[in-house]
């Protein structure tokens, strides 16, 4: 087996995170999205660390791993407030800037 | 190049990763997504594992599916499980234009993909068997800086959280004394509702307790079976008419017999009432006594 099909599920699996992203309108669903992308990236960097032999892509992942449990916390945060202020975590009523 | 037994865990793996994130997209409610996640995760720490990073993998299953995917669960909890997705759309199309951005990015990842040419690769050979050390010697040697910044951006957000889903008391707070002079201003009912059952005849749930004049208390009977009609009269029960026939005494005629004993006792020669009181207990245990 090739190396190369790690990156392809990496590839597969930021496709459906993107097209998450895309075409779910649940905020919570939207930002799970954003982290299987991150988790494909992540998927791609230990396999490129592999490769050649280097562990720097496996230290660049664990960044990636800290910096997304961050953006995790901070994220929820801000769904969970204005849930509070506008009952609802769907993005298409998040429009306080229209009109 | 791989081994056989990595090749068939990829294969048994790939397709019911690849299956539980199109799960993501195509889930109707928030929670069964989240499952899907979390299975994605833990087969990803498998990846990482298989993929000669232990490390990663152990710190994948703690922070992701240990920590990250409990959060969501949190929050979909807190926001309500059934909170689905509006059906309207605000944007025209944008259910196929957003099909057609993320085949559009598959398509352009995967041309990408194929005009890559990967070497054999050397893989980490004997690093593997200590990864953690390795990875630290990398980390604290040429990392140092980021790790620092990484630490200060971790303090940050946690700070961040706590600010933004503090709640800000607009009003005073209400504590105990508050509710209370505020519940005998009201002149609303201040000690705890009668519990059911307890002078009428059984103590079930159903059934009112009677107060000291033998009427049935509605209160005393649970809100929710007064609502559903399933209260039960306290006197009138055919089944409790069936234990009275059995000798017990009628919660009607308690009112007479107590006045009956009343005037006893007020025919009594004056003593103190304690004596009295200390003997007709005398008389009574003894009675139990013999009935034992």
């Amino acid at each position: 087996m090739d190396y190369a099909n790690y990156l392809y599920l990496a590839v597969i699996l930021f496709t459906i995170g993107g097209a998450t992203v895309l075409l779910r309108r649940n905020a919570i669903i939207v930002f799970m999205g954003i982290e299987l992308m991150l988790n494909a990236a992540n998927l791609a960097f230990v396999t490129f660390s592999r490769i050649h032999g280097d562990l720097t892509g496996q230290v660049v992942a664990f960044f990636v791993m800290t910096v997304a449990a961050a953006e995790v916390v901070v994220g929820l945060a801000i769904i969970v407030s204005i849930y509070r202020s506008r009952r609802s975590v769907s993005v298409d009523d998040i429009n306080l800037l229209k009109n | 190049m791989t081994s056989g037994a990595e090749e068939v865990l990829f294969w048994c793996l790939a397709p019911l990763m690849v299956i539980a994130a199109l799960g993501l997209i195509f889930a109707r409610k928030a929670v069964h997504a989240t499952i899907c996640m979390v299975f994605v995760m833990i087969s990803l720490a498998v990846m990482y594992i298989a993929n000669q990073a232990p490390f990663l993998g152990i710190v994948q299953v703690v922070v992701y599916t240990g920590a990250v995917m409990m959060l969501f669960l949190f929050v979909i909890m807190l926001v309500g499980v059934d909170a689905g997705d509006s059906l309207v759309d605000t944007l025209k199309g944008q259910k196929w234009i957003g099909w057609i951005l993320g085949i559009g990015l598959g398509i352009t990842l995967f041309s990408f993909l194929g005009r890559l040419t990967l070497s054999g690769g050397q893989g980490h050979g004997s690093t593997v068997a200590n990864n953690p050390a390795e990875l630290a010697r990398v980390l604290l040697g040429n990392f140092v800086f980021p790790l620092e910044l990484v630490g200060i951006l971790l303090v940050t957000a946690a700070i961040a959280a706590l600010t933004m889903t503090h709640k800000r008391n607009l009003t005073r707070r209400i504590g105990q004394k508050e509710l209370a002079d505020a519940r005998v201003a009201s002149g609303a009912r201040l000690t705890p509702l009668p519990s059911p059952g307890v002078f009428a005849q059984r103590n079930a749930m159903d059934v009112p307790a009677l107060d000291p004049q033998g009427n049935p208390v509605e209160s005393s009977v649970s809100r929710v079976l007064r609502a559903r009609g399933q209260e039960r009269d306290a006197i009138y029960d055919p089944e409790i008419e069936q234990l009275d026939k059995a000798g017990r005494p009628a919660p009607s005629t308690w009112d007479h017999e107590i006045e009956a004993s009343s005037a006893a006792l007020d025919e009594m020669p004056e003593q103190g009432a304690g004596v009295a009181d200390g003997e007709a207990s005398q008389s009574e245990n003894s009675s139990t006594e013999k009935e034992d």
